[in-house]
């Protein structure tokens, strides 16, 4: 048999129906909704009259629009409160399991997934937000769609697809003391550009992933849209099914031992061919910083940022634009930068493992009186966690507060805002203009590096800060 | 439920010259609380277009009486980002039938498709003529023939020939849709569910 690449044999596994020379009916295993981009799919279906074909495929959580303070009471915005409330609705009104405000296991749909169990190896994950890339950390597929899309999964249980292009990204060798699997995303997406990766779906290999924790590994996939790809995945080993093992919506028993003698066979065969092939080596990679306006504008947080002189002339005007925005000149250095605002959370670093990391370099130290910190924890359940490990105790400790689970201020719907001309170190996945609030200054970094800007309240490398 | 049909567009169009323009700066987060599709086209490029207290910014090309047209002309890599059909919905609700670019992201690019609205992708030196040719005279034409998968540039008669899949283009000039589509393969997809191995 022909060798063919893990994605192929998910893929091809979920065809349901292809058009020559056109896209794919794709069935979709599991499909996450939320607050913002779901409504209008109901009202498409209900409009066409039809009902929800497989509401038990379906499952819902609100995040984006949330209040991340006082969650016990009425949301204060109307706007916000009525988006919500028509998720209650629509939910109940097609059978569709909801994970509510105030249910245990409400938070961002990305770290809720995982979490229960409901993300498996193999599976179609589809979700109307751009960072459901994230599940592929199991070895699925799995993507972001539009608001019409949605519409389809619930209509059908299938999207529309064209096959994207194929794309291994390899990184040898284990990281540095101090590098993060962020670092490694970052360093990542700065070498292949915001869009370099559009068109391709990724598969991560090499050591370098092969030894990161799920959390490290949802990490990485959650930010393969940042260069443009729809998603990335990487082939499930003994560390997914360990981190599967026993979650709630799991197979449990004899059939979780069936599951995993089927997800073993899910890797790329030796000999598979990618349309593009791309090798790093994990000693080059330090701890990282975006200094512009998309996530493709990062570097190692030790150097400066680029001379106008070697960025390439039909990019300057957006360059000069980025650093306009950010408030900074080419070749500047970027420590010692004063900061003003720390955020820790965000479907890419808001898990349990981000909150202990950045827990345990604060522990016995204080945060800076410069800095304002945020840390939103990805779930109630990561919430809950947090407490039960003590990590909340030492955050206070240390001057920190754990705010509630959503997506507050990576993307600023909510009241979660840095305030215009500010600058944020934060663990999320955007510095686009204006996500974090009109006018805010994003610096994309790792928890890690969060937690040591926080408590030196300007720009320095982590691992200075440690060995001091 | 059938969409409006597309077959020509002829228009002037609006540059926005700058590259990687995500979907964030089409519509800001803050605006996607509705829970319809309406309405969107008021803050289409928001905080480029207006500044903090709501007053339009002198020089962005929305705002300049001198570019108008159906067509939005586009900087390299348009649309990234966010995956908010919201944003294609801004497009269409602004009055744009067509997006020209020379990348388009792929969610975006998908999202216009399902919303009637056609993404042109053209190569970096079309483009920049095309920003040429408006800089000359804003009033400048371009012809969008989606039968004939063609844009022209009328004062010079420059025509390019673009990329569609057939699906696609069948679904847009009849004005199909996906939905129902996949609503009309209900057996095959119960058929999939009980065969599939995987």
């Amino acid at each position: 048999m022909k060798p063919t690449t893990l994605f192929d044999k998910i893929w091809d596994a979920h065809v349901v129906h292809a058009i020559d020379g056109g896209p794919s009916a794709l069935y979709i295993d599991c499909h996450l909704i939320h607050e913002v981009t779901s409504p209008q799919a109901f009202a498409g279906i209900e409009k066409r009259g039809v009902a929800v074909f497989r509401p038990e495929r379906t499952f819902a959580t609100p995040d984006h629009n949330v209040p991340t303070i006082d969650q016990h009471l009425p949301i204060k915005d109307a706007l916000s409160k009525f988006q919500v409330d028509k998720l209650t609705e629509n939910c109940h009104r097609h059978g569709i399991e909801l994970f509510g405000l105030n249910h245990p296991y409400q938070g961002i749909v990305h770290v809720v997934g995982p979490q229960l169990g409901l993300t498996q190896p193999g599976m179609t994950i589809v979700c109307g937000d751009s960072h459901t890339s994230t599940h592929g950390a199991f070895g699925a597929i799995a993507f972001g769609i539009g608001t019409s899309e949605v519409e389809m999964v619930l209509a059908s249980q299938c999207i529309m697809q064209p096959k994207p292009k194929k794309m291994r990204i390899t990184v040898n060798g284990p990281l540095q003391e101090g590098v993060t699997a962020k670092d490694l995303i970052l360093f990542i997406i700065s070498k292949v550009s915001a869009s370099g990766g559009t068109g391709y779906f990724v598969e991560y290999a090499g050591s370098a992933f092969e030894t990161l924790s799920m959390e490290g590994r949802m990490t990485v996939c959650n930010m393969s849209i940042e260069m443009g790809a729809r998603g990335g995945l990487i082939a499930p080993d003994q560390t997914t099914f360990d981190y599967i093992k026993g979650r709630e919506r799991a197979p449990q028993g004899v059939e979780f031992d069936k599951a995993v003698a089927r997800w073993k066979t899910l890797k790329t065969d030796e000999g598979a061919v990618f349309d593009k092939e791309l090798v790093f080596e994990a000693a080059d990679i330090e701890p990282m910083l975006t200094f512009g306006t998309n996530p493709g504008m990062g570097t190692k947080i030790k150097s400066s940022i680029p001379s106008l002189g070697s960025i390439e002339a039909s990019e300057r005007d957006s360059f000069k634009q980025a650093l306009d925005y950010m408030g900074f000149q080419a070749g500047d250095e970027l420590l010692g930068k004063p900061i003003d605002y720390v955020f820790v959370g965000s479907c890419t670093n808001g898990r349990i493992e981000d909150l202990r990391e950045v827990a345990k370099f604060v522990k016995g130290k204080k945060k800076a009186d410069n800095i304002t910190a945020w840390i939103v924890p990805g779930s109630k359940q990561v919430e809950k966690q947090a407490h039960e490990e003590g990590l909340v105790q030492v955050l206070e400790e240390a001057g920190f507060k754990l705010r509630q689970p959503g997506c507050s201020a990576c993307l600023a719907m909510n009241d979660d805002k840095i305030p215009a001309g500010k600058y944020a170190v934060s663990t999320s996945n955007r510095n686009f203009e204006g996500r974090q609030g009109p006018g805010a200054r994003t610096l994309l970094a790792s928890p890690l590096t969060a937690a040591a800007v926080a408590v030196a309240g300007k720009i320095v490398d982590p691992r200075e800060l440690t060995q001091n | 439920m059938a969409q409006e049909k597309f077959t020509v567009v002829q228009s002037s169009a609006v540059p926005i010259a700058l590259e990687n323009v995500d979907t964030d700066q089409i519509i800001p987060a803050r605006f996607l609380k509705a829970t319809t599709r309406e309405g969107f086209g008021a803050n289409l490029f928001r905080d480029w277009r207006y500044d903090q207290a709501g007053n339009p910014i002198a020089g962005f090309p929305l705002n300049d009486s001198k570019y108008s047209g159906q067509i939005l002309l586009a900087g390299k890599n348009f649309g990234c980002g966010s995956s908010r059909e919201h944003a294609a919905w801004a497009v269409h609700d602004a009055g744009f039938k067509v997006v020209v670019s020379s990348f388009f992201a792929d969610i975006f690019k998908n999202n216009c498709l399902n919303n009637g609205v056609l993404p042109v992708q053209v190569t970096p030196l079309f483009a920049t003529a095309m920003f040429d040719a408006i800089k000359e005279d804003p009033k400048t034409e371009f012809r969008v023939n989606l039968e004939k998968q063609t844009i022209t540039i009328q004062s010079t008669g420059e025509s390019l020939g673009f990329d569609i899949s057939p699906y696609k283009k069948e679904c847009l000039i009849n004005g199909y849709d996906d939905i129902d589509y996949l609503i009309n393969l209900k057996s095959k997809v119960e058929t999939f569910e009980m065969e599939r191995t995987l």
